[in-house]
């Protein structure tokens, strides 16, 4: 098994025979009752969050603060709005519905999520804060020749934010769906419409404070979740797996030994070239991140940037131990509730199922731990989650499409400030109802696996580029494009040809073109490997004045100075 | 900032410093970081029979405590980089950019 069958978290973690389970009656499991808390909850949350939207549509008059809300957010607001950017839905939902199903192995994914932050803070954060206006495709373009570099950047991030807002879109209708017992589709539309009132109105101010409250609402939920399983379990890790075990080999119908197997490693990275390629794909792929990187710019200098990602950081890390918690806290009361569990499809399918996916442990968990009230709280939370990290991500589309492609490839820097802000609103409006498309057409897909290959083509074909750009002088125009390309290209297709998508998704048949699923191994050593190749071996004029151009742009990139000059447009 | 600044500052004796120490620091923790945690993804990759063996005849796993271990590690490594970048790097730092800032001050051909 390879970790693609993560996305089918019940099938393939563990082997189910069939479960018989004494029988609740089909009707209690197969649809919730409208929850009048959860829904009145989260529309107090969307009403002060458009509240918001609206203060900060009065802020936002210039590109300037569109994208970066004028600069002005300090590093301690920018950490918990990064923090917020990373707690999305597949880290809440999806993560915890991996330890959930399979223990360990969830785990492994918040590792190499949380790994990557030390790098960015390291290598990162603060040449980019000094080299950077708006977005990463500015960096890779500062000394490069613009039309090639930014278009390659705003490319490959436009692909990093398609498969990042499929994840969130489908976590969405998921949730909504159980939640208000709506229609997936018509979830999915809700997300899109409110997403892009967000972005359109209040911008990057907007933005980063619905992302700033989300976080810290969703923080204490967790807390207190976390707090209640520790309680009920004595606060003993001890007891608390073994309890998890005794109740995982019954629910999944395993023996005792085979449970304890949610103690370790099992089929997320079953062979090493699967288990490196993750790796390499989560933690590199931080630093590629469109969304994550363009919150750099919203602070005034490198200072507060290197202040967000210590912030950033701290918090993201307690949110991984947290999720930890809650994933076991779920086995020990969700997965053995028959209010929980869907009778129905699990005597289809003879694996265990939860109302509304199994994506939604986490949710059944804090009504099993807080009652309904509470559950209406973390629903609500879950879902202005979900909300405020595809704002952000809408965001960062539309810098690459108006900022990128438009204003300084299409136009050449020839536009007003104005005409610029309109392509972006319409840029907003065309990524929303992409968005909606695509996350009705991936319903079925598991969101922390789509997220993990949004990594991989981050790493792949942003992370090369950026790093060389700003640390190897030899980098030329050719060798970046070409570098650029390779990697996305060999991202992409080997995705493509893995078993997730050519089998599970596409259906073309029923074996793999490839046999490995994380592209990362291959595609990033091919990236960097082309980047230096067709960059040593371009002797062109341009290519020397690039080389000489580098000296410029260490010393901006370590001091800062004329960086306000750059910001002015 | 022409070419003969950029030269000026490079050939800065403050400007040097600072960016060898500061180079120095980043990597080596980098360094420390990527050898963690690749470490633990070979282990994962190679030696699935170690993580899940037991630490002391109960049911935690080595797994467990590394696996939990490299989430606080990479905040403490933060939190070491910006103690040393804050405490000793920034005075370096603000006198190397003094003299950055005089150099891109003056005017004129040199």
């Amino acid at each position: 098994m390879k970790w693609n069958s993560l996305k089918a978290l019940a099938a393939s973690t563990v082997l189910m025979s069939g479960m018989a389970f004494a029988g609740p009656d089909l009707g209690a499991a197969e649809q919730q009752p409208t929850n009048w808390p959860a829904i009145i909850m989260f529309l107090i949350f969307v009403g002060a969050t458009l509240f918001i939207t609206k203060w900060a549509a009065k802020q936002t008059t210039s590109t300037k603060d569109f994208y970066t809300a004028g600069g002005g957010i300090s590093g301690f607001q920018n950490g918990l709005a990064i923090a917020g950017d990373y707690m999305s839905a597949a880290s809440f939902l999806g993560i915890s519905a991996m330890v959930f199903m399979s223990g360990f192995d969830g785990l492994l994914y918040s590792l190499g999520f949380m790994v990557g932050w030390p790098i960015v803070l390291f290598l990162i954060a603060e040449r980019l804060r000094n080299l950077g206006k708006y977005n990463l495709s500015d960096v890779v373009s500062f000394r490069l020749s613009e039309k090639p570099v930014r278009t390659l950047a705003a490319f490959s991030s436009l692909v990093v934010v398609a498969f990042y807002l499929i994840a969130q879109m489908v976590g969405a209708g998921q949730l909504i769906k159980l939640l208000f017992g709506l229609n997936y589709n018509l979830a999915v539309v809700i997300v899109g419409l409110l997403m892009m009132a967000y972005v359109m109105f209040g911008g990057m101010l907007a933005t980063t404070w619905v992302q700033i409250i989300k976080a810290v609402m969703l923080l204490s939920g967790a807390t207190f979740m976390a707090f209640m399983v520790m309680q009920g379990v004595g606060f003993s890790f001890t007891n608390m797996f073994e309890q998890s075990i005794q109740v995982f080999s019954k629910v999944h119908d395993l023996s005792l030994a085979d449970a304890a197997n949610i103690m370790g490693p099992g089929s997320l990275a079953s062979n090493p070239i699967d288990a490196i390629s993750l790796g390499l794909a989560l933690m590199f792929g931080t630093a590629g991140l469109p969304h994550i990187l363009m919150r750099f710019f919203t602070v005034k200098d490198a200072k507060e940037a290197r202040k967000s990602v210590v912030v950033a950081t701290g918090f993201i890390g307690y949110f991984y131990l947290l999720t930890f918690i809650i994933g076991f806290g779920a086995i020990l009361y969700v997965a053995n509730n028959p209010q929980f569990l869907d009778v129905a499809k699990m005597a289809v399918t003879g694996k265990l199922e939860l109302v509304g996916g199994n994506n939604m442990a986490a949710v059944h968990l804090s009504d099993a731990v807080g009652g309904d009230l509470f559950m209406g709280f973390i629903s609500a939370v879950a879902f202005a989650t979900i909300l405020a990290v595809v704002a952000g991500l809408t965001l960062s589309g539309a810098s690459a499409i108006s900022h990128d492609l438009y204003a300084n490839v299409f136009k050449k820097g020839q536009t007003t400030p104005e005409s610029e802000l309109r392509m972006s609103k319409i840029a907003t409006l065309g990524l929303a109802i992409f968005a909606m498309i695509l996350g009705i057409l991936f319903e079925k897909q598991n969101v922390a696996f789509m997220v993990g290959l949004a990594f991989s083509v981050a790493a792949c074909a942003n992370f090369p580029v950026l790093v060389l750009s700003m640390f190897w002088k030899g980098l030329t125009t050719r060798g970046a494009v070409i570098g650029g390309v390779a990697g996305l290209v060999s991202a992409v297709v080997l995705i493509v040809l893995s078993k997730a998508v050519w089998v599970d998704t596409l259906a073309i048949s029923d074996t793999p073109v490839v046999p490995f699923n994380g592209p990362a191994i291959f595609a990033m050593p091919l990236s960097f490997f082309c980047c230096w190749l067709f960059s040593i071996t371009d002797n062109s004029a341009q290519a020397q004045a690039e080389r000489k151009a580098f000296d410029a742009q260490f010393v901006r990139s370590q001091t800062g100075i004329g960086i306000s000059g750059a910001s002015d447009h | 900032m022409d070419e003969a600044q950029v030269d000026r500052i490079l050939h800065n004796p403050k400007f040097k410093e600072m960016v060898a120490k500061k180079r120095n620091l980043s990597w080596t923790l980098t360094a420390i970081m990527l050898i963690v945690y690749v470490g633990f993804m070979l282990l994962v990759g190679y030696n699935k029979e170690f993580l899940l063996s037991s630490i002391s005849g109960g049911v935690t796993t080595w797994g467990i405590p590394l696996g939990l271990g490299i989430i606080v590690l990479s905040f403490i490594l933060c939190a070491v980089y910006s103690y040393i970048a804050n405490n000793k790097l920034d005075q370096l730092n603000e006198e190397a950019m003094r003299e950055v800032e005089a150099i891109t001050h003056e005017k004129g051909p040199h």
